[in-house]
């Protein structure tokens, strides 16, 4: 019976992340994607300088956004027998994808004025369970500048990003 | 204060420049937020408590710069940037630096 029960915990687990893993993970880029569409009209860019040296800066502050985001069991399982044979880690780059949008997102909700955001910077930090071991959980920190025009003229819209 | 992450504050001239102002914080995740965290590590996304504990770090390492800028007759600081290192295991250092100045 112990045997059977060593092998049943595990893969129940494997089961209930893969199933609620990927179901959370699809609500998640759902939700991102309805509010990218929000924002979409205010450029993003690491730039330094304005695009629009010539109008008037009525307000300009630093805004952040961050957050801390983990992946599930069956992905880790997945990044472990990754790490045997070597070559693209497929199972993380959505948790990136989603901890930066993410953190993108927040940082613009800070300031749903702004015209523009310029000079981001990303900051990613892996969080480990003590002991020196990573779980697989990373944090995103975006930071930039959001200026405000005076006269509230929005720069030429950039394209559309498809989700 | 104003602050910003480029050189200068957009639409405003810099009088006078104060050198760098800094402020950090070292914290630790208590056990409680570490338990809800390792529950929510099974079926990944979001850890909020993790996520809250490392907000209100960064507001701190903030707050300590503004008041070393304020010390010194800042009315602005240009240039911050964000560090994070982790000291131990388990905790973590947040640093935030800037360059203090005087805009008109």
């Amino acid at each position: 019976m112990y045997p059977l029960l060593q092998l049943l915990i595990p893969l129940g687990l494997l089961v209930l992340g893969w199933s609620v893993g990927s179901l959370l993970e699809a609500r998640h880029y759902r939700r991102i994607g309805q509010r990218e569409a929000q924002h979409h009209h205010v450029p993003v860019t690491n730039e330094r300088k304005l695009w629009n040296p010539e109008f008037v800066v009525a307000e300009s502050r630093l805004v952040r956004g961050q957050v801390v985001i983990s992946v599930d069991y069956f992905k880790r399982f997945l990044a472990a027998l990754r790490a045997l044979f070597g070559g693209e880690v497929h199972s993380y780059s959505s948790l990136l994808d989603r901890g930066r949008r993410e953190a993108l997102l927040r940082m613009r909700e800070q300031f749903p004025q702004a015209d523009i955001f310029i000079n981001l910077r990303f900051e990613t930090s892996t969080i480990s369970s003590g002991q020196g071991r990573a779980i697989g959980t990373v944090e995103v920190l975006a930071y930039g500048t959001g200026v405000r025009y005076a006269e509230s003229i929005r720069p030429p819209a950039v394209p559309d990003i498809p989700a | 204060m104003i602050t910003t992450n480029i050189e200068t504050v957009p639409g405003r001239t810099v009088l006078e420049h104060y050198g760098i102002v800094q402020g950090s914080t070292i914290r630790a995740k208590h056990i409680g937020r570490d338990l809800a965290a390792g529950l929510k590590n099974l079926v990944g996304g979001e850890l909020r408590g993790y996520t809250e504990l490392l907000q209100e770090a960064r507001d701190e390492a903030f707050e300590r710069m503004l008041e070393q800028a304020r010390e010194l007759g800042a009315n602005a600081v240009v240039n911050v940037r964000f560090a994070t290192s982790s000291v131990t295991s388990g905790a973590s250092e947040i640093l935030c630096y800037g360059t203090a100045v005087l805009v008109e």
